[in-house]
């Protein structure tokens, strides 16, 4: 029998907002290492085009906002992986752009950042939960947790002025990921969010035009972060919260 | 009985008839279902997500409206492109079954225009109605496909049409089964935790649930067609350790009764991996594996009534559709449920000779 860590099975991955930014270096450095990964995105050329260049990927056309979507989508992503051991919740979506102060933020931009970056969310972790606590049950009480990803922001903990739909949106966000946590634990599936901080992505780039790339975290170095503390945090075993 | 004509997965007033291995019956509330159950049961459930298998389209060749439902496949790892279909003439759900026109004449090689989907019947299987379908398209596509374009197969009874998460159970995982393994509508979350809490086990098999009727006599005399299913290592682990310190077996519906005594009648006894069920449980089958069964109420002469015939004798059963007929419970997929304990009084000592030699090899790793 070989030892899990030094020849692990492969991941069965799904990706949204997967065409672009930290998005597509997650679906790229899953791929390379050899996991299978489901990305969305909801504009189909890119979907294909990302698809097309990364040999295994599933590409799933989608928008994570609208509810009539998201049983689509789950049911594409278990249809195409089989099963499901991580769920990374990468789409998000700033509100206005440019950015506005809350007294000048029009309702509908509430709306739209609320259903990207928080409905959305909820509503696919619970369509695919069943696909997590199954991968779970299968991997035994001591075996690696499901786990859900939230990618957030330190402006859902930092009140910044201007960011108000998009901090509160993923404040949201951060403490419903707290609570999933706590009711899924028990059951093998573990939920966290991580704020990979500032990165040059199309997203930062539309909230703050004239910075400066060369000061701003590559998507490939915060996609690497990520996997590694999503390999420690499945590790993490089950039985420590024992039921 | 009445049918249950809302999709409400767990209504408030769910019923539950219990028939224990006197032969007595009890009503209870079915959102007691933990407490009715005892400490070291192992609960199987079937985790299958329901595909929207309706599929409206055209028959291309002679321009005729007709309705695809997908009913069956030969794996749940095969290409995901090739499946049994039912076919059905012009109209929807809103007609009942028993009521549809046929399709037209269907050849091989027929393409059938659905939606963004292209398919080719590869073969008729001696039924106008019954064909083999292969979809254009790589896998990806095809899912895709059917996911944006499919409904959910439904019937008359039900008058609003159904969506795709009215028919998902809360644990649907892999999406393999043509209707909802619906014996699985009575979990959610806080169940699971109360299963858990009463120190009740709970693992899941995977099995692609097919068609529960289709109007047509012939046809529904062969249902259930074959279906395949998956078994985790787990749930044998746990299958056969619950044997081992003699607990219960409990079936969450007719598909894990299925997919568990078929697996446990092959050769070397219950095993990880992948089977294709082809069995029917009735009256003569001796039970392996499953002790208790919890299914919905079915009515007389359906393929999902003929299985209860393995777990209690006709007697009993003709006096539990009484029950259910006088104390005016619902039937069809959102309805009530029976959950029915093994008789005291033994059938044949075949069962647990069968036991030791379906448990003797413990094998539970997937086959080469």
């Amino acid at each position: 029998m070989n030892d899990l860590s030094s020849s692990p099975r492969p991941l069965r991955v799904a990706v949204t907002g997967g065409t672009s930014g930290l998005g597509l270096a997650l679906v790229e450095a899953f791929a390379a290492r050899g996991d299978a990964v489901a990305f969305v995105a909801r504009d189909a050329a890119n979907v294909r085009r990302v698809a097309a260049a990364m040999a295994g990927s599933h590409g799933i056309v989608g928008d994570v906002s609208r509810k009539d979507d998201i049983h689509a989508i789950a049911l594409q992503v278990g249809g195409a992986l089989g099963g499901l051991d991580v769920l990374i919740h990468n789409a998000s979506s700033l509100g206005p752009v440019p950015l506005a102060l809350l007294a000048d933020t029009e309702c509908e931009d509430v709306d739209a950042a609320l259903a990207t970056n928080l409905l959305g969310p909820f509503r696919l972790t619970k369509a695919v939960l069943g696909l997590l606590a199954s991968s779970a049950r299968e991997a035994g009480v001591s075996g690696p947790r499901s786990l859900v990803v939230n990618v957030t922001s330190d402006a859902a903990v930092t009140p910044y002025a201007g960011w108000g739909a998009y901090g509160a949106s993923k404040a949201a966000l951060l403490h419903m990921s707290r609570i999933w946590h706590e009711e899924l634990v028990p059951h093998g599936i573990g939920v966290i969010a991580i704020d990979p901080g500032d990165m040059d992505t199309p997203l930062h780039a539309a909230a703050v035009p004239d910075a400066d790339p060369a000061a701003l975290k590559r998507p490939r170095d915060a996609a690497r972060e990520l996997i590694a503390r999503i390999d420690s945090e499945r590790s993490a075993r089950r039985s420590e919260h024992g039921r | 009985m009445k049918a249950a004509t809302l999709a409400v997965q767990r209504p408030r007033d769910a019923r539950l008839l219990v028939v224990d291995g006197t032969g007595r019956i009890a009503h209870h509330a079915r959102s007691s279902l933990a407490d009715l159950l005892r400490p070291g049961d192992l609960v199987v459930a079937n985790d299958a997500a329901t595909l929207p298998a309706s599929l409206a389209g055209t028959h291309v060749a002679s321009g005729a409206t007709i309705e695809v439902r997908l009913a069956g496949r030969r794996a749940i790892d095969d290409d995901a492109r090739t499946f049994i279909a039912v076919v059905f003439g012009a109209g929807d759900f809103r007609t009942r079954t028993e009521d549809r026109p046929m399709p037209p004449a269907l050849q091989a090689g027929d393409a059938l225009a659905l939606g963004p989907l292209v398919a080719t019947v590869v073969r008729r299987i001696d039924h106008p109605r019954l064909v083999e379908l292969c979809f254009t398209g790589d896998a990806d596509a095809v899912r895709a496909g059917i996911a944006r374009h499919g409904r959910p197969v439904q019937y008359a009874h039900l008058a609003a049409p159904l969506d795709v998460w009215d028919v998902w159970t809360r644990i649907a995982a892999e999406p393999v089964a043509f209707e909802a393994p619906s014996a699985g509508f009575v979990l959610d979350w806080r169940l699971l935790d109360r299963l858990a809490e009463r120190g009740i086990g709970f693992a899941t098999l995977t099995h692609a649930a097919g068609l529960s009727s289709t109007g047509d006599a012939a046809l529904d005399a062969r249902l259930p067609f074959d279906e395949p299913y998956r078994l985790p290592s787990s749930t044998v682990a746990a299958i056969v350790d619950a044997r081992r310190r003699g607990r219960r077996i409990v079936a969450l519906g007719t598909t894990v009764a299925r997919a568990l005594e078929h697996a446990a009648a092959q050769p070397g006894g219950l095993r990880t991996g992948h089977g294709l069920a082809t069995n029917r449980l009735g009256a003569t089958s001796r039970l392996a594996v499953v002790d208790v069964l919890i299914s919905g109420t079915h009515e007389p002469g359906s393929s999902h009534r003929e299985l209860l015939r393995a777990f209690a004798d006709d007697a009993t059963l003709a006096r539990i559709d009484a029950t259910l007929e006088s104390s005016d419970y619902r039937t069809h997929e959102f309805g009530d449920s029976v959950l029915i304990e093994p008789s005291l009084q033994p059938r044949s000592n075949l069962k647990t000779a069968t036991l030791a030699s379906k448990f003797g090899n413990e094998r539970t790793t997937l086959p080469a």
